[in-house]
């Protein structure tokens, strides 16, 4: 082939195929099909424009009248993450020990990664819906849901890092004569535990967040009351607590970040 | 077939018709059959993918051999290790040293922790987890890292130390166990030629102090001629010589490895 013919085909590398241009014309045609069911007119943009006005402007100035209304709440979240938090991260070991492939036969992995998936599959608000209707009303709803949630995602991540662990430390510990216990103790956590440490780190971050929210449904913690106060039309108290909250929030995250340094992981 | 009625050395090995074949009609080992008497120095020299870490593995079940028996002496018993299961299996792998080529020590836990792997067979997990050892584990520990050279290094964690220093905890960690026998895979390999000599003198003069045969699985045919007391040739997972270095020729070679080049 001549150089003059082979240069027009490496021009044409970045074209996009006919395949692709199919997909973008798809996105477009049903993005605008879209636009045209949802009634989004411009008289309807503006009304809701004034209508956020309006609701800002009661925000002000924020009520700091019923702080001890606050803090009991913000306490109860704190205490529900925290909690499940500390019982989903215990749980979380045993159970990703056994959804761990090098570490037990197939079929007790598949059933325990099916377990972790369900674990996952429900939004924090449905799974603490859930307990609510199972438990009754209170934090030991909100907890049960973030307990769930943390088995559901810690526990996937350590099974996925114990299988990628190095053999040969395993198989050395084996060789002693060690039970398996003895070799998940000293050729297995010691490879996995910073990693551990890390994931659990991360889902203290999230349940903090977490546990704002399942209150909405009566799970307890302050979001029950960010939604009684929603409800009374309250938007000065609103923003007092949607101000703590975000404080909170970020001064959480910049101690589990100093503790995640502290550790190393 | 073997000859129960005389005592035999702690550490006395009887291999018996051993084959394994990892895919069923590919033969890595084909009617091993081989004697260790409990002294010395054994090394097993033969090319890459001729089944001597295979069979190093099947001594102390870390591979499960397809067929054949292992005959071997520990705790006052002559046990048949290729038959062993669960608890019997791990109660017998206490009396077996074994030294890795990538040394496969704990990289995150101390020299002083992975030492002590070495006696988790006698320890619960609960202690284990606390690291409550017994004292003597403890003392053992500290003269073998003086005896291998490494007395300043117990709290340091391996994966700090450099490949001559690591497999010197290897072997003081299978030497932890108070072995009846020594194994070797490769144990120097990944090690430059001068440490690589220093290695394998410290498995044979540990070997001798401890009064247990160590079996060696090596490339460097220059170190086994010059180290071991007895020399297997193996090829194609068959035994093809067997006797002391002295006697290897190079007809001996040629057959084990083919080919003269490599010998000039």
């Amino acid at each position: 082939m001549n150089p003059l013919t082979s240069a027009a085909p490496a021009q044409k590398a970045f074209a996009w195929s006919t395949a692709e241009k199919l997909c973008w014309l798809a996105v477009l045609l049903y993005t605008a099909y879209v636009l045209g069911q949802i009634d989004l007119t411009q008289e309807r943009l503006l009304h809701g424009v004034a209508q956020g006005a309006r609701f800002l402007a009661r925000m002000f100035p924020p009520e700091l009248g019923r702080m001890d209304i606050l803090w009991s709440g913000i306490r109860e979240s704190l205490q529900i993450a925290v909690l499940a938090t500390a019982i989903g991260v215990a749980l979380s070991l045993p159970i990703g020990l056994l959804a761990a492939g090098n570490m037990v036969p197939g079929p007790v992995r598949t059933v325990t990664r099916g377990f972790i998936a369900l674990c996952r599959s429900l939004h924090p608000v449905i799974k603490a819906i859930l307990f609510v209707k199972a438990v009754g009303f209170g934090p030991l709803a909100g907890i049960l849901a973030l307990v769930v949630g943390t088995i559901g995602f810690v526990g996937k991540l350590f099974a996925d890092a114990i299988e990628e662990i190095s053999p040969k430390q395993v198989e050395a510990v084996r060789a002693t004569g060690a039970s398996f216990m003895n070799v998940v103790l000293f050729g297995v956590l010691p490879q996995v535990m910073s990693r551990f440490v890390g994931f659990s780190t991360y889902q203290l971050d999230s349940n903090l967040r977490n546990s704002t929210m399942v209150g909405i449904v009566g799970a307890g913690g302050i979001g029950g009351t960010l939604f009684a106060a929603f409800q009374r039309f309250d938007y000065d108290f609103v923003f007092t607590i949607l101000a703590t909250i975000v404080c909170i929030i970020v001064v959480g995250e910049l101690l589990v970040n100093a503790a995640r340094k502290a550790l190393d992981v | 077939m073997l000859h129960t009625d005389t005592p035999i050395k702690p550490g006395s090995l009887q291999i018996r018709h051993l084959a394994k074949a990892y895919k069923p009609g590919h033969p890595v080992l084909k009617d091993i059959n081989l004697d260790i008497d409990g002294t010395g120095l054994t090394a097993i020299i033969g090319p890459s993918g001729t089944g001597k870490s295979t069979l190093i593995r099947c001594i102390n079940r870390l591979v499960d051999p397809s067929a054949g028996e292992i005959w071997l002496s520990v705790a006052g018993q002559r046990l048949d290790m290729a038959r062993l299961k669960g608890g019997a299996l791990r109660r017998s792998r206490r009396h077996i040293g074994m030294v890795f080529q990538e040394y496969n020590l704990v990289e995150r836990l101390s020299v002083m922790e992975n030492l002590l792997t070495g006696r988790l067979g006698y320890v619960s997990a609960w202690k284990a987890f606390r690291r409550k050892f017994p004292r003597e584990d403890f003392e053992r520990a500290h003269e073998l890292l003086a005896t291998v050279g490494l007395g300043a290094f117990a709290n340091q964690r391996a994966d700090a130390l450099s490949g001559g220093q690591r497999q010197r905890v290897g072997i003081a960690r299978a030497l932890m166990q108070r072995p009846s026998v020594m194994l070797a895979d490769e144990p120097t390999s990944s090690l430059d030629p001068k440490t690589s000599v220093e290695i394998i003198q410290l498995l044979r003069e540990q070997g001798q102090r401890n009064n247990i045969p160590v079996v060696v699985n090596i490339h460097d045919v220059e170190l086994a001629r010059r180290h071991a007391d007895r020399v297997i040739g193996m090829t194609g997972g068959e035994v093809v010589y067997d006797g002391p270095p002295s006697g290897l020729n190079g007809d001996h070679l040629d057959m084990i490895y083919g080919g003269r080049a490599w010998q000039q």
